[in-house]
């Protein structure tokens, strides 16, 4: 079988050019930022995009070009660890699940089909009336969402594997039940959860976005690109650039991860390589 | 078919309790002392103590889990705090906004994303599969508060055809009621629509390289025909199990868009608890919802039996 070259893969390099640009603008705005994301000015407030300014001002003075660089980190924050929360006991569910079978089986299953009862949105509010609101309620809130995928996606790989002629093997050859999940199943499992996990990593920036625009996720003053746009609706009419930087930048970011998500699933799926 | 449904609704059963247990753990056990919570720093140890009984949190969390259980049951989800009203009552108060806005939304979803799905499938690499697909990624990316801010700039600010929020009752009238409800819906159902209109292409796609397909089309079939009787009925599994996870997806989705436009739903109504500390209304909004979601996702799985008499026929 050939194998396709991933730097000829339109959309894989469109969307690891627009990621790589992200996390580039992430990584900058630890060390350099045009203004300081947090500074206000009293005189210059809801400015459009001038000179120095290129994004234009909030109702604070403050530079929104700076607060749309910041708020690349909180997005790749919370995404990463959202996505790390929802795979990790995901993926153990569903080993479990798949590999133990039964009543076991079941009881997870139906573990799992209630926690998809349990959007974002409404494991945020569950957490956030108990908690105090912010970031890690937020990367809770959104990685539980995805516990469910992980684990069906986890169960069906261990259905697939656990008969085949290399497992079978291994267990005659006296390999613990631990043993045959971590060495043999899970490594020959990865490859649709990597591409999960890339599909994911959009569906939680977006979540987190929404979680600030509603006032469940991260706070003020620190930038987030939903808390931006929440900021932005009371000054639509006045200045309308105040809104659209922030979406703009949420839905390129969304947009390339997930033509790398699209890219990857066509490069790692032996059917279309 | 009985044997299937039947399986079904006992999971359907274990799922909802497992449910339950979830919200009541969150609100309940989590937070330690939820009296403590509600009353916040102000109150005072003999304050907090009065309320802990009143609201029986000093016996076992097993008593108290089944005897909220019971109450859910009987459509008791407790008394709100801050309104001093059942909780089931506010919550079908607030019905009439959440409901129609994701009835509209569901409404809208499926109207654009199935024919579209279908026009890009059978114009499969020509000029109106790659707009189709690129006005898709692109409802993807954006988010739905955002469409809908962009809704209101455009329908409310720039051409003042729309007010940018508000709800004024079904009393009001019902034309009235669907133009405050329009653009929350076209918002909530544009993201929704864009994932659906991948997954109807593909499936579409998928069923039209099937022999029979080909064997229609060799008979002489006319192309529409082919589509209509005989691709598209074997393609509506996939379509229905992404169209019955978006239903539930508008319901969470719902909550984000009545923020926008100030109506006063559902998500309103949790999001002012939380505000208020009132956790009885935390836990009826969340049971509720989730249990709603549940329910959609097992009439999905009933669905999937009354279309694929190999599904019922393996299950059982």
């Amino acid at each position: 079988m050939r194998r396709r070259r991933p730097l000829r893969h339109v959309t894989f390099t469109l969307g690891a050019a627009i990621t790589l640009a992200l996390v580039a603008t992430a990584g900058l705005s630890l060390v350099y930022t045009p203004a300081d994301p947090l500074a206000m000015s009293i005189t210059g407030r809801l400015q459009g995009p001038t000179g120095s300014h290129p994004f234009g001002t909030d109702h604070f003075g403050r530079d929104v070009l700076s607060r749309v660089m910041s708020g690349a980190l909180t997005s790749i924050a919370v995404g990463l660890i959202a996505v790390g929360i929802g795979a990790g006991p995901g993926m153990l569910l569903g080993l479990v699940s798949g590999y133990a079978g039964g009543r076991t089986d079941e009881a997870i299953m139906r573990l799992v089909d209630a926690v998809q009862g349990f959007p974002a949105i409404l494991s945020a509010l569950l957490f956030t009336a108990v908690f105090s609101p912010g970031m890690p309620v937020s990367m809770v809130a959104i990685g539980i969402a995805f516990v469910p995928a992980f684990a069906r996606l986890a169960r069906g790989s261990v259905l697939e594997l656990r008969e085949r002629e290399f497992v079978v093997a291994a267990r005659a050859l006296g390999g613990g039940d631990v043993r045959l999940l971590l060495r043999h199943i899970l490594p020959n499992s990865l490859p649709p959860l990597i591409v999960q996990a890339t599909t994911s990593f959009p569906v939680a920036i977006l979540a987190e976005a929404a979680l600030a625009y509603l006032g469940l996720g991260t706070q003020p003053p620190y930038p987030s690109w939903g808390l931006m746009l929440k900021e932005a609706q009371n000054f639509l009419s006045l200045n309308p650039w105040f809104a659209v930087f922030p979406g703009g930048a949420i839905g390129l970011t969304v947009l390339g991860l997930n033509f790398l998500g699209d890219g990857l699933r066509d490069l790692l799926d032996p059917k279309t390589a | 078919m009985r044997r299937y449904v039947a399986r079904r609704v006992v999971a359907l059963a274990a799922t909802l309790v497992f449910v339950s247990m979830l919200v009541f753990v969150v609100v309940r056990v989590l937070p330690g002392d939820p009296a403590a919570l509600i009353m916040g720093t102000e109150g005072s140890p003999e304050a907090a103590a009065r309320l802990r009984d009143a609201l029986g949190l000093n016996r076992p969390l097993a008593v108290q889990y089944l005897e909220w259980l019971a109450g859910a049951l009987r459509g008791d989800l407790g008394r709100s705090i801050q309104y001093d009203l059942p909780v089931g009552a506010l919550i079908v108060t607030r019905l009439p906004v959440t409901l129609p806005l994701a009835l509209l939304a569901a409404g809208f979803m499926v109207v654009v994303a199935v024919p579209l799905g279908i026009y890009a499938a059978t114009h499969h690499r020509r000029g109106g599969d790659y707009v189709a697909m690129l006005v898709s990624q692109l409802g993807i990316s954006i988010p739905q508060f955002w469409s809908g801010l962009l809704l209101i700039l455009l329908f409310s600010v720039t051409l003042g055809w729309v007010r940018s929020g508000g709800f004024d009752g079904w009393s009001a009238g019902i034309w009235p009621a669907l133009r405050s409800l329009l653009l929350p819906a076209v918002a909530l159902g544009f993201f929704q629509a864009a994932v659906l209109v991948r997954a109807t292409r593909s499936a579409v796609l998928d069923v039209l390289r099937e022999d029979y397909v080909r064997t229609a089309r060799a008979k002489g079939l006319p192309g529409r025909r082919v589509v209509f009787r005989h691709a598209l009925r074997n393609a509506l599994i996939p379509i229905v199990t992404v169209a019955g996870l978006q239903l539930g997806q508008l319901v969470a989705g719902a909550i984000v868009l009545e923020s926008v436009f100030a109506l006063p739903g559902l998500g309103r109504l949790a999001l002012n608890a939380i505000g208020a500390r009132d956790l009885p209304v935390v836990q009826g909004v969340a049971l509720f919802v989730a249990s709603c979601i549940v329910v959609i996702n097992f009439a999905v799985d009933l669905a999937y039996g009354v279309l694929d008499p190999r599904i019922r026929h393996e299950a059982s």
